[in-house]
């Protein structure tokens, strides 16, 4: 891979003036991923989401590349279409066979984990040469900060309320990563903004695998997560130290992981700083920070687990 | 000179050649009854390397209609096929493929939506699509449907229309029944067809394209004021490739086809199968000195108000077949269109609107003479215009 100096010089991909947030983790995780591919032809693509309608306000476009956007729940499939027509026009011979393109889409969590899903499904099935990265917010934050499926357990949402009854989501986050591994795709990987080389080798692998490939990259949101907006990558940090998220890959099954570089720290780190995880901290809750703590040391053995089988 | 084969096939073994001939860059499959043979008919021109096809086997309609998006904007022709809740399931991306502009064509087996669910022919799908911005052309036979469809290459991929057509055929009584049909040979179609000539296709690196936009309140105005012209705009388009197919085939091509309107008193307006009745019974009565007509739409976006005054205007009563209801509305939604262009051409006759065969219900003759008694009374002012379901007990 290439040092950071060179990865500096690369062309950017999703160029500045675009209507994100400060601090927005999304377009952190789109320039990263894209610097994967290098100097090829890239299509880019997304689904409905912030990036989308951040980057594509007619008529100005932020993408230095052709971009297609189709709807909510149908990134996979559009790109997966892209993808089609490129090989047919090249058995029409109105493309040349050598002439090589790198396709790429993007979705928000809700975008992939919850009303795309089938639709990632069906492209990753089909062989697509395709690469899809979810960044990975764990929540709406476009329709503003409703919980998705990747909502951590606990977290406040506007459609996962704190209240006397309830104290925000009441179930654990889906396991998005091994649903795709297991679909026998060439690449699957988890990543985050928080660890820049991991992620560009990452999407590098992603982008030179033929076939489908699939990154989870988590990528926090200042607004969703009540987090000052100079926090963002720190708290991507967090989430790997703590074990929260780990950072793994199966490439052609094999699992392997990104070992946590010093002392694992408990989940209370990374959920402290977070307005959505405050109510946590209250006496009463303590039972469900414990819960919570449990589920990340379990999610953490799984996947160590499956590296060391693998291994 | 084309050579023609004549064979018996049905309307989907014929859409199916149809899509061979136009040997598509990327054809999506989806299965649902009764559109299904028309992606197993092309399935085996693809195992069998008889087309270039690229062939995306999906995982639901509405990734059909999404991987079409995608193929269509990167320059490929493109063509699926679907029906019923398969095209319910695709209706968000419907709008979107012709929004973008998209010269996307996909075959529509007609078919009823549940509940109750029910496989048989009637409307209710494609009136749900029909302000979809979609061009859409009503099959009566297998081989109109053939026809419809090569034209429909055509018209999608013209630069002067540009968008997205859906050549419909009514489910079971025209995609399975076999009639007789002829083929033309592979040369003149694919001499007819063309290739696509893609214009801002996202495979072109020198002129990057940025498409789906999001666009606030004005451009988004002016962006479906610019939709709308370009589907009325399509109508002359329509006509001189269907006229120059109709030279080449040697069938007539017309927005509606017209069965004795001319000197008729009393005129049915028809879709698709349906109208083969009407004519039968039309004939009857005629033997017996009574005048009338049938009207059958072939072209029913861009709506023919002008072809449709003109075939019209000089009747008695009019009695529209609606084979989908408009639930709570007046008047269902052949016999509304009806009504708006008559009176916006100042033509004030009688109507009544019937709701007939949902569900795949039988058709009978008789239905189609009571509907003529009736023009007859409706005529006289003895009985009202309003809408009835004919043949329910």
């Amino acid at each position: 891979m290439a040092n950071i100096k060179e990865l500096s010089a690369l062309p950017e991909r999703l160029c500045g003036g675009h209507r994100l947030c400060g601090g927005c983790g999304a377009s952190i995780a789109v320039r990263q991923v894209l610097m994967g591919a290098g100097d090829a032809d890239v299509v880019c693509g997304s689904a409905t989401g912030c990036l989308e309608v951040s980057t594509t306000a007619y008529p100005y476009l932020s993408w230095n590349g052709p971009f297609i956007h189709n709807a909510f729940a149908n990134a996979g499939a559009t790109m997966s279409g892209v993808e089609a027509a490129f090989e047919g026009l090249k058995s029409a011979g109105k493309i040349p066979e050598d002439k090589e393109v790198k396709f790429v889409a993007f979705g928000g969590d809700g975008g992939t984990y919850d009303i795309g899903l089938q639709s990632l499904s069906g492209a990753m099935e089909r062989g697509h040469n395709m690469v899809y990265v979810c960044y990975d917010n764990g929540a709406y934050m476009n329709t503003g900060i409703q919980r998705s499926s990747a909502t951590p357990h606990g977290a406040w949402a506007t459609t996962s309320e704190v209240g006397t009854v309830q104290q925000g989501k009441q179930q654990r986050r889906k396991d998005l990563v091994s649903i795709i591994a297991a679909h026998h795709i060439p690449y699957a990987a988890q990543a985050s903004i928080g660890n820049w080389r991991d992620l560009v080798n990452k999407a590098e692998k992603a982008f030179n695998t033929p076939g489908p490939a699939f990154l989870d990259v988590l990528a926090p949101c200042p607004r969703g997560w009540r987090i000052p907006f100079d926090q963002t990558v720190e708290m991507a940090r967090l989430a790997q130290q703590t074990g929260f998220w780990p950072l793994f890959e199966v490439e052609d099954g094999k699992w392997s992981m990104t070992p946590i570089k010093g002392e694992k720290l408990p989940v209370t780190e990374f959920l402290k700083p977070q307005g959505r995880f405050a109510h946590l901290f209250k006496p009463e809750n303590a039972d469900l920070l414990e819960q919570i703590q449990k589920e990340t040391d379990e999610y953490l053995a799984y996947v160590e687990a499956r590296c060391a089988n693998e291994g | 000179m084309a050579d023609v084969t004549v064979l018996s096939a049905t309307g989907n073994t014929m859409v199916a050649e149809a899509y061979r001939q136009a040997d598509p860059d990327v054809c999506v499959a989806y299965p649902i009854t009764p559109q299904t043979t028309i992606v197993e008919g092309f399935a085996k021109y693809v195992a069998n390397g008889q087309v270039h096809t690229r062939f995306v086997t999906v995982e639901s309609e509405h990734s059909s209609m999404s991987a079409c998006v995608g193929a269509a904007q990167a320059g490929a022709r493109t063509f699926t096929a679907t029906s019923s809740q398969g095209l319910c399931y695709m209706w968000e991306v419907l709008h979107i493929a012709s929004g973008m502009r998209l010269p996307i064509v996909m075959a529509n087996a007609n078919r009823a939506i549940s509940a109750p669910i029910n496989i048989h022919c009637d409307h209710s799908d494609i009136m749900g699509a029909r302000d979809s911005g979609w061009i859409i052309f009503f099959a009566e036979t297998a081989q109109e449907a053939y026809d419809n469809t090569l034209i429909a290459v055509r018209v999608a991929e013209d630069k002067r229309v540009l968008l997205p057509v859906m050549p419909t055929l009514d489910g079971f009584i025209t995609t399975h029944a076999m009639e007789r049909c002829e083929l033309l040979d592979d040369e003149t179609v694919k001499n007819f067809v063309g290739e696509r000539d893609a214009v801002n296709s996202l495979l072109d690196f020198d002129n990057p394209i940025g498409a789906g936009m999001f666009a606030a309140q004005q451009p988004y105005f002016e962006i479906k004021k610019a939709e709308r012209d370009a589907i009325d705009a399509s109508a002359p388009v329509i006509k001189e490739i269907g006229d120059e197919w109709a030279s080449i085939c040697g069938r007539p091509f017309d927005f509606v086809d017209t069965f004795e309107c001319d000197d008729a008193d009393y005129i049915i307006v028809v879709l698709g199968s349906c109208a083969g009745n009407a004519r039968h019974v039309a004939r009857e009565l005629r033997d017996q000195g009574i005048k009338v007509g049938v009207a059958r739409i072939r072209v029913f976006r861009p709506f023919p108000q002008q072809e449709l005054v003109d075939a019209l205007k000089g009747a008695k009563a009019i009695g529209v077949l609606d084979r989908s209801d408009s639930f709570g509305g007046e008047y269902a939604p052949v016999a509304a269109e009806i009504c708006t262009c008559l009176y916006r051409a100042g033509v004030n006759i009688p109507i009544k609107d019937y709701i007939y065969g949902l569900g795949g219900a039988d058709v009978t003759l008789d239905q189609m003479r009571q509907v003529y008694t009736d023009l007859q009374a409706l005529a006289d002012g003895k009985i009202d215009g309003d809408l009835t379901y004919l043949g329910v007990q």
